[in-house]
């Protein structure tokens, strides 16, 4: 093998679109398998867990991970890979915030299994077989990994040094986040490397956006016309805008849908959904109790809305279960 | 001066709600300094933070009080038409109401947070709002915030099944 940095990729909780994201690099990725020896890549590349734990501590140059953390095989991956690179990346929403998969921690272990294995109306399960993480079978032991109550971010798990943000990350800020690892000129740890500031303030429609907005309620995509110039907000549409950090080239906006959030927030907020609503609040015109609870009735899920790619990495990460009806 | 730090809610004497409340600078917080003057008693169980308009309490402030072990957050404010800066409180009940829907939705109770509006002569009303709010926050007890450890390295694990136990289920 060459003396070239080596990198590794791994997926946790996640749907393959990041893998597709690296791939969507399209010839660029031909400069970075120039620059870089690509060790573990389980997607692409035929190299087993023994060969990462053969390596020694520290040999891999980053580690780039996506996903959330939901089960036990996950966290020991994280763990390993964290051992052996200098450099953990978490690498889109779901490692970042805990991403889509994370809204499951709206509920538990518990009220997921009885709806996936008893209860939904394509499962059929008489026996009412559920997971197990070891099951014996002819004297033999069978095991699976352990599934956690609460879905996590990467860094709920181990330290990570860089965030690539995105659901997915877009091709531009995977190779500029790449460029920056490779010269060396490593920026504080713990960086988002993305620009920290607000989506709206790279936004093409700007200057359409009012400087008091006074909304009578919200609206959905489905139910209106959409205006291709006009700010979305200005047209009532929930846009995640001035809560999300830019990077993506505003590509949701250009194709005239409201942003929904998948940067994750920039520096200064502590809580995506919190600042959102906070905002959200703000652009109502409702002063009296009725009116106001019109108005609200047109966001029918402010959780899934403002919080769509960051339950996990939120100040309050997951639901209570003391009034969950499974 | 810092308050000390609590290491546990639950002391010999029994458990005691632990109340963050949020009073605007010209209202409510003059009402608690009425009430002290006036030498009211009511619950001590309120952790007092003055902010200078309820239109200033972020949502984060409430759950990062939440987070951090509070068992309620009261907000208190002006009465529609007091306000210092005009529609400081209208912007808080927006708020209010939408973050109640987002910590129902998180298993908070509605109970766990409330909105008054008192004024600076108003110091009765703190005190029953006060008292109110202790006795309906006792009857719900401890907040346990379900907020799992850091990982193998910062905190235990989160708890799963024994395999022993799982081959009884199997057997």
């Amino acid at each position: 093998m060459s003396d070239k940095p080596k990198v590794a990729f791994y997926w946790c909780s996640s749907c393959g679109g990041c893998e597709e994201a690296v791939v969507d690099l399209a010839e660029k990725i031909l400069d970075v398998v120039a620059a870089v020896d690509i060790v573990f890549w389980p997607v692409a590349l035929d190299f087993k867990k023994a060969d990462v734990e053969a390596m020694a501590d520290g040999s891999i140059l980053a580690a780039f991970v996506n996903g959330a953390v939901r089960t036990t095989e996950q966290e020991e991956m994280a763990l390993l890979l964290r051992r052996k690179a200098k450099v953990l990346v978490a690498f889109g929403s779901c490692a970042h915030l805990g991403g889509i998969p994370s809204l499951a921690n709206l509920w538990d272990r518990r009220a997921i299994f009885e709806t996936v294995y008893r209860t939904t109306p394509s499962t059929v399960n008489p026996d009412g077989v559920m997971p197990q993480v070891a099951v014996s079978h002819d004297g033999q032991w069978v095991t699976l990994p352990g599934f956690y109550n609460t879905v996590r971010a990467l860094d709920q798990v181990t330290s990570v040094d860089y965030y690539i943000p995105g659901c997915a990350p877009t091709p531009n800020v995977i190779a500029g986040a790449v460029q920056i690892l490779l010269s060396g000129e490593l920026p504080p740890r713990g960086t988002v490397l993305t620009p920290d500031v607000a989506l709206c303030e790279e936004c093409p429609r700007l200057d359409t956006k009012p400087q008091d907005l006074s909304l009578e309620r919200f609206r959905r995509p489905h139910e209106i016309l959409i205006d291709e110039d006009t700010c979305l907000l200005a047209q009532g549409l929930l846009c995640m805008g001035p809560a999300t950090r830019t990077g993506c080239g505003q590509l949701c906006i250009r194709g005239n849908m409201p942003c929904t959030g998948c940067f994750g927030p920039t520096s200064k907020v502590h809580d995506q959904g919190g600042k959102y609503l906070s905002a959200v609040a703000s652009m109502l015109s409702a002063t009296d109790e009725a009116a106001i609870g019109i108005a609200l009735d047109s966001i029918p899920d402010p959780i899934g809305t403002f919080y769509r790619y960051g339950l996990a990495g939120s100040l309050l990460r997951r639901r209570t279960m003391t009034t969950v009806d499974a | 001066m810092p308050e000390p730090i609590e290491t546990s809610q639950e002391s010999a004497a029994g458990w005691e709600p632990r109340i963050v409340a949020f009073f605007c600078n010209w209202c409510t917080y003059l009402a608690a300094d009425l009430a002290g003057t006036s030498r009211m008693k009511y619950a001590p169980n309120a952790r007092v933070i003055r902010v200078m308009c309820s239109g200033r309490v972020d949502p984060q402030f409430v759950m990062e009080a939440f987070a951090n072990g509070a068992d309620g957050v009261l907000v208190g404010g002006c009465h529609f038409g007091d306000c210092h800066y005009q529609s400081g409180n209208h912007k808080a009940l927006r708020r209010f109401r939408l973050l109640q829907r987002v910590l129902v939705g998180m298993g908070i109770e509605e109970e766990r947070i409330r909105l008054e509006w008192i004024s600076a002569a108003e110091a009765d009303k703190l005190r029953d709002v006060m008292n109110d709010m202790v006795a309906r926050v006792t009857a719900l007890g401890p907040l346990h915030l379900e907020v799992p450890g850091e990982g193998p390295r910062e905190g235990p694990r989160e708890e799963l099944p024994e395999v022993a136990e799982l081959q009884e289920v199997t057997a």
